[in-house]
């Protein structure tokens, strides 16, 4: 190894090897050298190989390189052949197999094939870059900071208090401008989180038919079903919100809180199937138990007592919606829900909000 | 023993033995995992000699738990009043007699026949009361309305047994079985009876015809294609994300490894 950590004494022989300097850039100093400085040997200033092993590794890369080749027309056969956008979705998916797999060993056997080249075939050495410290060189550092002394002499910044302080007067609002722009984002929900399309008198109807439930039809102890608001079967972001879990309790077991009195109709409970912790639909419901679980994280709700959380992260009770029947038997809510539905939210407390 | 000590130094050795293992863990729990027959049954008329035989099966087989006449003990319910659905269904799905009182009886292959089973439905069926057995009509998924039955499904089942019947987890060791062995009998049978902890759905609340459109998605969804090639058991991201993750940047790990490690088998000119 020849000491190159000296830019000053260039040998010419090396003279050759470093490009010229440009403007700008650093000066190469040796930490920085990518080249490996070596005498040559006499086969030459690379490795060595083992002819053997060498023949042996150019086979395994030719044939990786041949896979691509031949995947290559396998995927122009395939397209001519199978197009995706032809037929029905089976050729689809088989067309997306066909193609794929063919890219797929397109690339991977030009990328291996040139791994094995060049960890097997090229003999130019590795090399070796040294890390060196980020920071600059002391003198540098001087430079910089002397003349930003002298800047800060000379604009006078230091020595006019009141041209100073009326900068940073000038610049404070500046940064509070952005959050000021911030109160645009809204408008803000208004009522539209403590409503639902439930009001005195609508029919429950069953999700996905819309078909109203009497009572005497929903009779089966542990029975369920998920119902909406009448009028709103098909309207998603009402549903999003006053979808109800519609649930067969034992009346015997049922514990009515106090003003609930009028809420159930003979054992037949509603109760919000949004979850009070984030929303998801809760309607894991056990008949065994008379459990209500929520399938995001695990919150239980016990059924038999006002959906009381027993369980998990869920702050609230699911809120009841009070039902009762029509002149024609058939389930009707009495009111809206009492509290809000879902989660909670910023405004919530308030009142009059 | 030499070759195997040449053997396990050599560099993919680890590589090997991890995947080695893996492939037997995966073939040793195929293997031992328990699998089903599914139960096929006429629905033909109970008799007089098919309710004799059925009680005569149901003293040696059911009676210790359910009582000498069906009535109930502390280890079992009563099957007064539950139906031939409910037994068609328990009985057919191998959960009954069941071997042990868990959270929850598994489905296994059925101990009794067909034949059995219908002879202690009607057993049961003659104690009064509760739903029948459906008829082949009334199951067939080729006249149910699949898009109806995926309405009603997502809105009230899939919740717990997953949105392509894959089935999921309850709480204390319960669980919503997955659906894919299930019968369209055996579904039907189980949303009129509500069996273990599943609620019930009564005809007049989901309608026999929207029941066969129910039957007839679940059975439609089985038969789809995956189209992004393994199913992963159908439970959604979860097993997605987890198979993109540990696969995929494995393998870029194991590329990154082989691409960095050190050139092999080359030697330095000078030594």
């Amino acid at each position: 190894m020849t000491d190159n950590n000296e830019n000053s004494d260039v040998t010419p022989e090396e003279e050759g090897r470093v490009p010229k300097r440009v403007i700008g850039t650093p000066p190469s100093v040796g930490t920085q050298e990518l080249l490996p400085r070596e005498e040559p040997g006499e086969g030459g200033s690379g490795y060595v190989l083992d002819e053997k092993k060498a023949r042996s590794a150019e086979r395994v890369a030719a044939f990786f390189f041949t896979l691509t080749f031949l995947a290559s027309i396998a995927f122009i056969f395939f397209y001519a052949v199978w197009p995706g956008h032809v037929g029905n979705i089976q050729r689809a998916t088989r067309s997306n197999y066909t193609l794929g797999i063919a890219l797929t060993l397109i690339f991977l056997g030009l990328a291996v094939g040139m791994t094995i080249w060049v960890r097997h075939l090229v003999t130019t050495k590795e090399i070796v870059q040294e890390r060196h410290a980020i920071s600059s060189t002391a003198e540098d550092r001087e430079a910089f900071n002397e003349f930003f002394q002298k800047g800060a002499q000379e604009s006078g910044l230091i020595q006019r208090k009141l041209l100073r302080r009326t900068l940073l007067l000038a610049s404070a609002p500046l940064g509070l401008l952005p959050l000021v722009l911030l109160r645009d984002l809204g408008p803000l929900p208004e009522k539209k989180l403590r409503h639902t399309k439930w009001k005195s008198g609508t029919r429950l109807v069953v999700d996905g038919t819309g078909q109203p439930l009497k009572a005497t039809d929903f009779n089966s102890p542990g029975g369920i079903i998920t119902v909406v608001p009448e009028g709103a079967e098909n309207n998603l972001d009402e549903i999003a919100t006053s979808a109800v879990l519609l649930l067969n309790l034992p009346v015997d077991q049922l514990k009515i809180k106090k003003g609930r009195e009028n809420w159930n109709v003979g054992g037949i409970v509603a109760y919000s199937k949004i979850c009070t912790h984030v929303g998801c639909p809760a309607a894991l419901y056990e008949q065994t138990t008379h459990h209500i679980l929520c399938p995001c994280h695990q919150s239980t709700f016990d059924a038999l007592d006002s959906a009381k959380v027993i369980f998990g992260p869920a702050a609230r009770p699911l809120p009841q919606l009070p039902i009762g029947v029509d002149s024609e038997g058939y389930l009707i809510a009495t009111s809206d829900f009492k509290e809000p539905v879902g989660p909670s939210f910023w405004e919530r407390g308030r009142p009059k909000a | 023993m030499k070759w195997i000590t040449a053997w396990r130094r050599r560099p993919w050795a680890g590589y090997a033995v991890v995947l080695a293992a893996l492939a037997i863990i995966g073939v040793a729990y195929a293997g031992v995992s328990p699998r089903t027959d599914q139960a096929q049954a006429s629905d033909a008329a109970a008799s007089q000699q098919d309710v004799a035989k059925g009680k005569a099966l149901f003293n040696q087989a059911c009676s210790s738990c359910h009582g000498a006449n069906a009535e109930g003990t502390k280890n079992a319910p009563s099957l007064l009043g539950v139906g031939a659905a409910s037994v068609d269904f328990q009985v057919s799905t191998g959960r009954m007699p069941a071997m042990n009182l868990g959270a929850q009886v598994p489905r296994k292959k059925p101990i009794f026949n067909e034949e059995q089973t219908r002879q202690l439905a009607a057993y049961i069926a003659s104690l009064g009361g509760g739903p029948g057995v459906p008829s082949k009509d009334q199951v067939n998924p080729d006249t149910g309305d699949a898009a109806m039955g995926g309405k009603l499904f997502r809105a009230n089942c899939a919740q717990c047994h997953n949105f392509a019947g894959s089935g999921g987890a309850l709480t204390g060791g319960k669980y919503a079985p997955p659906l894919d062995k299930a019968t369209p009998r055996q579904i039907y049978e189980a949303m009129i009876t509500g069996p273990q902890a599943m609620p019930v759905f009564n005809d007049t609340t989901v309608t026999p015809e929207q029941k066969r459109a129910i039957i007839a998605y679940v059975t439609q969804t089985r038969a789809e294609p995956n189209p992004g090639g393994s199913g992963l058991g159908r439970v959604g991201p979860v097993a997605e994300g987890l198979v993109g993750w540990l696969v995929g940047i494995g393998l870029m790990v194991v590329a990154a490894v082989w691409l960095t490690a050190k050139k092999p088998k080359k030697k330095q000119q000078n030594d």
